[in-house]
């Protein structure tokens, strides 16, 4: 894990050498300076010698302003070795999540994965940041005044082995065991937001059915029992500063006492003295320094682990070795085909045989779970089959440039997403070169043009992101036109015009099938009517194709296409709940 | 500073008045934690003394058991044992109420944090509706998360250290002023410069910091967008123009959090290197002072002043970092405290509704749940209460409504629905067929006209009796983070578990559920999203079921249970929808075909009503839809 980490430290390798040695440089001059004041005091102020205290001073001067220098140098380095390392981090990820497959995207989840680019990210860069400027600083500046106090007086000093073997067993008993109840606390937070957050969301069930007190004494309880938990993680860590202040006044304590004796005795002068209690501090705010860059980093561990996965994921796609760059034309032959999401999980589809003729029009018709969408998927390659074979103009699926079988297979999702920007940019998608012309050639076919006319800005109209200035309907009639504008050689609709009035839908398509004769086209509905007109029906049920054949056909064999159709009409029409948006 | 008129800000995020917010952040805390904050003070205080005591001894040490010693023959030690021990004595005064402090502090820090999650929690729930479509739901959630985190930091961490470094502060200066005047003025000076570079500082890296958030807005933001729709970024082989986009964003954030970052680290070696300076200064001034014998200046006494030096610019130091964060929190208390300054959902509603039963022809009110419900309507002019049987039959009298006072989107909206009567409304997005069953349970509140629920205007209806007493299954299905079991009893929370099964049932979800990893006991999370849209619609039912309201409101409740599925719970909606007066929001013909009256929606007007057969045969907007002929 460290290791895929590091790999993307690249060009501040340099930046992340250099800020520990700048930080050890400045933790030196830190360190002299007790020792220069010891001079002051004794040499200066006790020999009555104004001179040395000048000189002194002035040394004193120099090294603080090498400490100064040595610092700004950390500071410089660290931020940019940290900031960059964060930057490559994202970057990498960014690069390889482009080369997932649907597959690869389910399993990590969309919220996964915005978090791990954002927040572990960050959490990351804090981390590294600490390591660079502290993992060496506060060790240096333990052993160095450490090495300092022992030259001043080696019986007195080691009094600090003492206190700092002390403090360290301590804080190794604490800290653990303080971050275990953190961990579960944070946890249980995490949980309480999620609660809030499907109150604010679920708001009007709550009111519905006035359970507004039920919700509150249910959050009441959880939040109590955070307090609870919070209470009992803080306990243990809140010994942690008068332990530290207690063995810093045994430390002066004794040093003053033995101190003193020995300076009588003449063993030790009052600045040396002096200078040791200095170095009492240095030591063991570095412990404490140390013990915090434990637990930044012990904290950051998840971070890092999840980063990793999403670097070291691969596509479990690839493009063949000698692609196969041209589509010959849009027929699909499915053999034998079976498909499961998971490796041994259970298969979605079943012994798929279907034998489509380029330019056919194929209605899709089945309930939900029926693996309609997952018969769609396998043509453009989204996912791969688990075993049997998908040919696309003959060949199969898998010999096919990827990118260019998915340009010559356009396809709509069910869920699908505009980008933030105009409609011509989002349009541009299916072409980046189509001219404003075609463009909007793209949306009279799908029924676009009429509803962007009335817009403000016309096809300069600026999409919010996720698209949320439009209705569903005229979104879904965007994503057709985004999709006609590959010129494919097949299209699919994934149950595209859901929100889409009956009128329109027919309208729609009516003009593929007087504009795009050639084109395959599936088309996934819910609605009877919207497929009723294909060529040839696909009926489909629990994963396995039932009947494939035409309406007049299906009426007389298909149980079960008949009694959709009969339940859905009466007068063959239902009532468009999303009609009319325009 | 920049030129006049263009005053530079630092990363402080505006507010309007900190001294009130702070008060009042003040008065929150106090008003369940006086005693502890009082003992806190006190705490920190004695903490404070007992430090300074221990480096006032280090003058004693020097003066009185070191120096007069020095060269003694036999060197008396007994003085200075009695002096070290008096010192241990305040030393573990100091640390028993530095404990202290930090015990009580994290009761009073989350304390007032629960206290604070609480109250938002309960004041959100009594917002009405249109908060909540007013205001996005990322905002209300991130007072719920970063509000209250920084709040926290700033409740446990920075009161009690800003307050900590004020006592240090203040009673470093008075040692330091008995100690020598001269020598406090030099220190003050020295301080003075090291407060103007700190300041110089931190509106210099508040630039990059405001930079390095808006890069941050903008990468992430970007990220967010792209992860929602890598999948169409995949099927339009649309990766290389989103990396590229994705590098130019990136780079931008690099460049501001490395000046962000750069200049925040530097605060810190500037500080502690003017600190040195002063040090140093304080050093030869005191020597020339201690040499000449100038002021009574001994020895002993500069020693002490050198490390009273060093613990005066240490707080001073604290106190400046703790600044951006007490602003930071200040502007999260403000948010939190407008939410929980909301208005509240009105409700001058008087009737409720009780138990009742019949005795004798006449309604009489009981504690036992006897199956009969009655509206308990108190008139005051009279002073008597009648009781009047829930019926559920509901009226709209010449009704407008608008989301806001300016537009209107309902006109002039006239029904009435007989108890147990079933009404359709169809129509196209937008025509306001939500919106009028907002209504009926007050969701909103009507602009002109009235409505009636058992000839009782609702706005006199007690808001929660009103709700209790109507069933609704909403377009969008949204179940809890609990067991299908426990989804189903919301509707009824006292309903046992041979209820719950019985309302799945009738939903015809009993199935499903049975086959589910858990049957009733699986445990649903994050909205159902173990479910499928269908399943998820079904189980909705069944918590409307097991509610047994008199009157139902049906809003597109089976829109995505396909037709097969459907088919098999029409029959369980039938059962369901029997004896109930119930409002139906559907564009499946078979949902809305034998009703008993059919109201035609277009912009916020019926221009249509009737019986299937008597639209039909009107061969208007119905018939249009129905038959799918545009004309």
């Amino acid at each position: 894990m460290i290791k895929v980490l590091g790999a993307q430290i690249k060009e501040f390798k340099r930046d992340s050498v250099l800020t520990p040695v700048f930080m050890i440089l400045e933790v030196i001059m830190e360190m002299v300076i007790p020792l220069l004041m010891a001079s002051i005091i004794d040499d200066g102020v006790y020999a009555g010698n104004l001179n040395h205290i000048y000189k002194i001073g002035g040394l004193m001067i120099v090294i603080a302003l090498v400490g100064l220098w040595a610092g700004l140098m950390g500071a410089k380095y660290g931020a940019k070795a940290s900031t960059g390392f964060a930057r490559n981090l994202r970057k990498a990820m960014f690069e390889n999540i482009q080369t997932y497959s649907f597959s690869n995207i389910d399993k990590f989840s969309t919220s996964s994965l915005i978090t791990r680019l954002t927040t572990d990210v960050t959490n990351i860069q804090n981390a590294y940041q600490m390591v660079l400027r502290m993992a060496m600083r506060a060790p240096a500046s333990m052993i160095i005044a450490m090495v300092m106090a022992f030259s001043i007086h080696a019986r007195l000093a080691s009094i600090y082995l003492i206190a700092v073997l002390f403090l360290t067993v301590c804080i190794a008993c604490i800290l653990p065991k303080a971050s275990k109840y953190f961990r579960q606390v944070f946890e249980k937070y995490d949980d309480l937001n999620a609660s809030v957050q499907e109150n604010v969301s679920a708001i009007r069930v709550v009111k519905a059915y006035v359970r507004e007190d039920y919700e509150r004494d249910k959050f009441a309880k959880a939040n109590q029992n955070i307090y609870d938990m919070f209470l009992r993680a803080e306990k243990l860590v809140v010994i942690n500063m008068p332990l530290m202040q207690a063995t810093v006044y045994v430390c002066i304590l004794v040093i003053s006492w033995l101190g003193a004796k020995t300076i009588v005795a003449g063993g030790l002068t009052t600045g040396e003295m002096m200078s040791l209690l200095a170095y009492c501090m240095n030591i063991l705010m570095s412990l404490m320094m140390v013990s915090m860059v434990f637990v930044m980093l012990s904290m950051s561990y998840a971070s890092a682990k999840r980063i990793a996965e999403v670097l070291t994921e691969q596509t479990d796609l690839q493009n063949p070795d000698a692609p196969v760059t041209t589509v010959k034309d849009g027929s699909v032959v499915f053999q034998d085909v079976t498909f499961a999401y998971h490796k041994d999980g259970k298969a979605v589809l079943k012994d798929i045989n279907l034998n489509i003729q380029s330019g056919e029009t194929i209605g899709i018709i089945g309930g939900t779970g029926s693996a309609k969408s997952s018969l769609v998927n396998l043509i453009s390659r989204l996912y791969d089959v688990t075993s049997g074979e998908l040919l696309v103009g003959g060949l199969d699926v898998r010999k096919y440039d990827m990118e260019v079988l998915r340009n010559e297979v356009a396809v709509v999702l069910q869920k699908n997403v505009l980008f933030s920007g105009t409609i011509l940019e989002n349009l541009r998608w299916g072409n980046q070169e189509a001219s404003e012309e075609e463009c909007k050639r793209a949306c009279q076919l799908a029924c676009a043009d009429e509803f962007i006319q009335k817009m403000p800005d016309k096809y300069h109209t600026f999409i919010e992101q996720g698209g949320t200035n439009v209705s569903g309907g005229q979104k879904q009639r965007l994503c057709i036109a985004r999709a006609l504008l590959k010129k494919p050689k097949i299209l699919i609709l994934d149950d595209s015009t859901s929100a889409v009035d009956t009128a329109t839908d027919a309208k729609i398509r009516k003009a593929f099938a007087e504009e795009i004769p050639d084109t395959t086209k599936f088309i996934i509905a819910q609605r009877v009517s919207s497929v009723q007109h294909a060529d040839r029906i696909i009926v489909m049920d629990n994963g396995e194709v039932m009947a494939f054949d035409t309406h007049e056909a299906l009426l007389e064999t298909s149980p079960i296409y008949r009694e959709v159709y009969e339940s859905q009409t009466g007068g063959n029409a239902d009532f468009d709940q999303n009609g009319g948006d325009n | 500073m920049p030129g006049p008129g263009h005053p530079m800000r630092g990363p402080k995020p505006k507010i309007e008045n900190p001294g009130k917010l702070f008060r009042r952040l003040m008065g929150y805390v106090l008003r369940s934690y006086t005693p502890h904050v009082i003992i806190v003070v006190i705490c920190i205080f004695v903490g404070v003394l007992a430090n300074i005591q221990g480096t006032l001894f280090m003058q004693t040490l020097i003066d009185e058991y070191i120096t007069p010693l020095l060269g003694a023959q036999n060197p008396d030690f007994s003085g200075l044992t009695q002096a070290i021990f008096r010192v241990a004595c305040f030393y573990a005064i100091g640390v028993v109420s530095t404990y202290l402090y930090n015990r009580i502090m994290i009761v009073v820090s989350q304390g007032t944090m629960r206290n604070i999650r609480n109250d938002m929690f309960n004041k959100m729930e009594a917002l009405p509706i249109k908060y909540f479509d007013t205001h996005p739901h990322g905002d209300i959630m991130s007072r719920y998360t970063n509000d209250i985190d920084t709040l926290r930091q700033m409740i446990s961490q920075s009161m009690p250290q800003c307050f900590n470094s004020a006592i240090t502060i203040v009673s470093v200066l008075i040692s330091m002023v008995i100690l020598s005047v001269p020598l406090t003025i030099t220190t003050l000076i020295m301080v003075t410069l090291m407060l103007v570079v700190t300041k110089k500082a931190t509106s210099l890296s508040g630039r990059y910091f405001m930079a390095q958030q808006k890069s941050i807005g903008a990468v992430n933001g970007y990220i967010e967008e792209m992860m929602e729709g890598q999948k169409v970024v995949k099927v339009f082989c649309h990766e290389e123009e989103s990396i590229k986009r994705f590098n130019e964003l990136n780079e931008e954030l690099f460049d501001s959090a490395y000046n962000a970052n750069q200049f925040g680290n530097m605060l810190g070696p500037i500080n502690a290197q003017l600190g040195n300076l002063s040090y140093v200064v304080c050093a030869i001034v005191g020597g020339i002072l201690a040499i000449g014998n100038i002021g009574g200046l001994t020895v002993g006494a500069l020693a002490s002043f050198l490390s009273f030096n060093k613990s005066f610019n240490m707080p001073i130091n604290q106190v400046s970092q703790q600044f951006n964060s007490v602003v930071m929190a200040l502007a999260g208390a403000d948010r939190i405290f407008k939410m929980l300054d909301e208005e509240p959902e009105a409700d001058n509603g008087y009737v409720t509704l009780v138990n009742a039963e019949e005795i004798n022809g006449e309604l009489k009110e009981t504690t036992r749940h006897t199956g009969v419900w009655a509206w308990r309507h108190y008139h005051k002019d009279s002073d008597t209460t009648t009781y009047q049987r829930l019926e559920g039959g509901v009226v709209f009298d010449d009704v407008d409504f608008g989301y806001t006072d300016d537009k209107i989107v309902l006109h002039n909206i006239k029904m009435f629905a007989e108890p147990g009567q079933k009404i359709a409304f169809v129509g196209s997005t937008g025509a306001g067929k939500t919106t009028i069953t907002n209504l009926i349970n007050r969701f909103y509140d009507i602009q002109d006209g009235k409505i009636r629920y058992d000839k009782i205007n609702v706005n006199k209806i007690k808001k929660a009796d009103l709700r209790r007493s109507l069933g609704i299954v909403l377009q969008d299905t949204h179940l809890f983070t609990a067991t299908v079991m426990e989804n189903i009893r919301y509707g009824k929370l006292d309903a046992t578990d041979g209820e719950v099964i019985a309302a799945a049932k009738l939903a015809n979800a009993h199935e499903f559920i049975e086959r589910l990893p858990e049957g009733y006991n699986t445990l649903l999370t994050g909205d159902g999203a173990n479910l499928s849209q269908g399943q998820r619609q079904l189980l909705a039912i069944a918590r409307a079921a097991i509610a047994d309201p008199p009157a139902l409101i049906l809003d597109e409740a089976t829109s995505s249970i396909d037709t097969r599925t459907e088919k098999i719970v029409q029959d369980g909606m039938d059962k369901l929808m029997s004896g109930r007066t119930t409002f139906v929001i559907a564009h499946r013909l078979s949902t809305v075909r034998n009703s008993d009256c059919i109201m035609v929606l277009e912009q916020g007007r019926i221009i249509e009503r009737g019986t299937h057969e008597e639209l039909i045969e009107a061969k208007g907007k119905y018939y249009q839809l129905y038959t799918g002929n545009t004309i």
